[in-house]
């Protein structure tokens, strides 16, 4: 433990926030479990000093006083006097979830926090499942919000839900590309355009990627959501937009982050595992993936895009598979 | 901050330097600074203000009345001085002979003190080899390291088990530490504590929380425990409030009196109020459940009342099988939560003794992970953490 322990502790990791916590206390929770960790050494042997003691000389007989060198224990550095080794960690938390929400929060441990900025400025998309409820309106769009106005849903079918899910896509797909700041006039980025690989690489307002229906059992249906620059509140804006377009109100009841950036559900680590050991390894297993891909966008540069080879994939992670069959006619 | 005696020679020897100074120029030249810098010298270490450091105690003051020889300073500390520490002043006072004096044109005038040594005079062999020339103990620091190796108190404390690195972080209990004589004042102190009952190895997790019990009276805190035990506590239970409560000591009687009717008067009022109306206990059945489990008495009344709630609507376990489990009120709300949810989710969910498949409240909330997957929910670990990362 210790200095070994520490050097290991560099990176970053993914953590599952489970609803109902604060990502402020989530983050102090595991810096309290971490220094558990690197605290909880065998104690050192008990150290010596040397000393100059005044004795008298060997081998001779009248009181001649000299001085000798001798070993004399010391209670410097005991444990008990010096306190533990390691009494903070600077650990700093990407893109935040509020209290209500859950899902995949990444963490930084001491030189990976400035790989966080990196990933901020990769701007990367993330994947949500939004589950909502038919028939309610609520002041702050959540189920347990104060009731606004309640209403029927029985003309709600799947086919107008698809519908209006469709339209929202189109019209993000072109801001996706007004935002983007990129000159349609060329070949590649026509090409690129057509693929729907362009994204902005600046501060934008909430863009939707892509959105589907995963389930719908009125008055409930779940949404998967794949966005960027977003926050938790807007997405339950979102549903309730969703409700008054399909004439009637819906609120969300749940929101779960399911993918951010190159992170996923698997990556994750769950409340038990916030120790020391497991996060060293999820840094580990984490690193060369982070690099690479933090790599490939720095290749883009900051501001607007730069057009690159037909190898270039405009989203870093994964593709999903949902988003390829996805077009915008619905 | 106090000067350290060094900086005195030091000062004294750039004075000296200058070349050509007559004895009568360099007596104008210091006395006018130098007494009246004399005078904040002796008087910084008892007036110092800063409440972060620790002081060891410097007085500096003059040993002979002679201004002009009076560049000889005696350091010593306070006045409760370790025996121990014996042997520092014998080296701190040949340190100060080594202290450069003025030049012996100086000290001819009028004075029937020896001449003071120089550094450049010949001296024996068995004269050299006593000279002790330790680095000198810093006058005020903010840790207790400094001063262990040089501290028998310390060292024993340290040996008992004390925390000293929590109470140098209390600026008035580390100074007090250190002024203590260990045979003197905190023997009596420990005797006392182990005839109290308490072990070797608690002592040491004790002081570190109550350090202030050495600056108690020693009848005092006799007379505290006859009045505990005339309101008939027996000894081990006063070794246990002593152990769990460590400030207890400390109260006056007149306080702990107080304390004593206040809580009684709590035990019937407040929490009656609590588990009556809110929860719908009967008043038997709150008694037993906080003789079971007595640090519900201090939970944080939210806290229960969200557990509570939960358990009782969402779960729906009825009052008299909480009644029997009161442990569910100890437990983290979340960990209820989600092993419900993954029992509920299973469909296993089933708490009524009486009915197949019965799930005790408190194998639910004690026991760990892997017993609770296999035993309880029969599934395994890797379906629950799958359950978890869909809530």
């Amino acid at each position: 433990m210790g200095a070994a322990g520490v050097a290991r502790l560099h990176g970053l990791f993914a953590t599952y926030k489970p609803p109902g916590l604060h990502w402020k206390h989530l983050r102090d929770t595991v810096e309290l479990q971490l220094l558990k960790g690197l605290n909880a050494g065998k104690p050192p042997a008990p150290e010596q000093r040397v000393r100059f003691l005044l004795g008298p000389v060997e081998g001779s007989e009248d009181k001649e006083l000299t001085l000798t060198a001798t070993s004399v224990p010391t209670l410097t550095n005991h444990p008990l006097v010096r306190g533990p080794a390691f009494t903070s960690l600077k650990i700093g938390v990407g893109h935040r979830l509020d209290a209500q929400a859950s899902g995949v929060l990444v963490l930084g441990v001491g030189q990976g926090r400035s790989l966080l900025t990196d990933m901020y400025n990769a701007h990367l998309t993330k994947d949500y499942t939004v589950r909502g409820l038919l028939g309610k309106a609520t002041d702050d769009f959540r189920e347990d919000g104060r009731l606004v106005e309640k209403t029927t849903y029985d003309h709600v079918t799947r086919e107008k839900l698809d519908r209006i899910l469709a339209v929202i896509q189109g019209s993000h797909q072109k801001a996706l590309v007004t935002y983007s700041n990129l000159d349609l006039q060329t070949q590649e980025a026509y090409e690129m355009a057509v693929k729907g690989l362009i994204r902005p690489m600046n501060k934008s307002p909430m863009l939707i990627t892509g959105i589907r229906c995963l389930h719908f059992v009125p008055p409930e249906f779940l949404l998967e959501v794949q966005c960027m620059h977003e926050t938790q509140k807007q997405l339950r804006r979102l549903v309730h937009e969703i409700g008054l377009e399909l004439k009637t109100t819906a609120v969300c009841s749940h929101v779960r982050r399911t993918r951010d950036g190159f992170f996923t559900l698997e990556d994750a680590l769950l409340r038990t595992q916030w120790d020391l050991h497991s996060i060293q390894d999820a840094i580990q297993v984490a690193a060369p993936r982070v690099a690479a891909e933090l790599e490939k966008n720095l290749r883009l540069g900051p501001g607007t895009q730069q057009l690159h080879g037909p190898g270039w994939h405009g989203d870093n992670e994964r593709p999903s598979p949902a988003l390829e069959s996805w077009t915008a006619g619905g | 901050m106090a000067l350290s005696a060094q900086q005195i020679p030091r000062w004294f020897n750039s004075i000296k330097r200058s070349s050509l100074i007559t004895a009568a120029q360099l007596r104008n030249h210091f006395q006018r600074p130098g007494q009246t810098w004399l005078h904040g010298l002796s008087a910084q270490p008892q007036v110092s203000s800063d409440n972060c450091f620790l002081q060891w105690g410097f007085k500096i003051y003059r040993t002979s009345s002679k201004w002009n020889n009076s560049s000889q300073f005696t350091k010593s500390s306070g006045q409760e001085i370790n025996s121990a520490q014996s042997t520092m002043l014998p080296s701190m006072n040949e340190q100060s002979q080594e202290i450069p004096t003025f030049d012996s044109e100086l000290s001819l005038e009028g004075l029937d003190d020896v001449p003071p040594f120089s550094p450049l005079q010949p001296i024996s062999e068995q004269e050299a080899v006593r000279i002790i020339a330790d680095p000198p103990l810093p006058p005020d620091s903010f840790t207790l390291r400094d001063y262990v190796d040089h501290s028998e108190t310390l060292q024993k404390l340290v040996l008992l088990g004390v925390d000293l690195s929590k109470i140098e972080k209390h600026p008035e209990a580390a100074n007090l530490l250190l002024r203590l004589d260990f045979e003197k004042d905190i023997n009596q102190v420990l005797l006392f504590l182990k005839d109290l009952g308490i072990e070797d190895s608690q002592l040491g997790a004790f002081l570190t929380k109550n350090y202030a019990i050495f600056s108690e009276d020693l009848e005092n805190l006799k007379t505290r425990v006859a009045y505990l035990q005339s309101k008939s506590f027996s000894k081990a239970d006063i070794a246990q409030m002593v152990r769990k409560a460590p400030f207890l000591l400390n109260f006056s009687v007149e306080r702990l009196d107080n304390r004593l009717g206040f809580f009684q008067k709590e035990l019937e009022l407040s929490v009656k109020k609590v588990y009556r109306l809110e929860l719908g206990f009967k008043r038997n059945e709150i008694q037993h459940m906080i003789t079971k489990t007595p640090k519900m008495l201090t939970a944080n009344k939210r806290k229960l009342t969200e557990t509570f709630d939960f358990v009782h609507n969402v779960m729906s376990i009825p009052h008299h099988i909480i009644v029997r489990f009161p442990q569910v009120f100890n437990a983290r709300l979340f960990k209820v939560q989600e092993r419900h949810s993954f029992l509920a989710y299973l469909g296993r969910a089933q708490y009524d003794p009486a009915k197949a498949n019965y799930i005790s409240l408190d194998k639910l909330v004690s026991v760990p992970d892997e017993i609770f997957c296999e035993d309880l929910a029969k599934a395994s670990v890797q379906d629950f953490e799958k359950f978890l990362k869909t809530l």
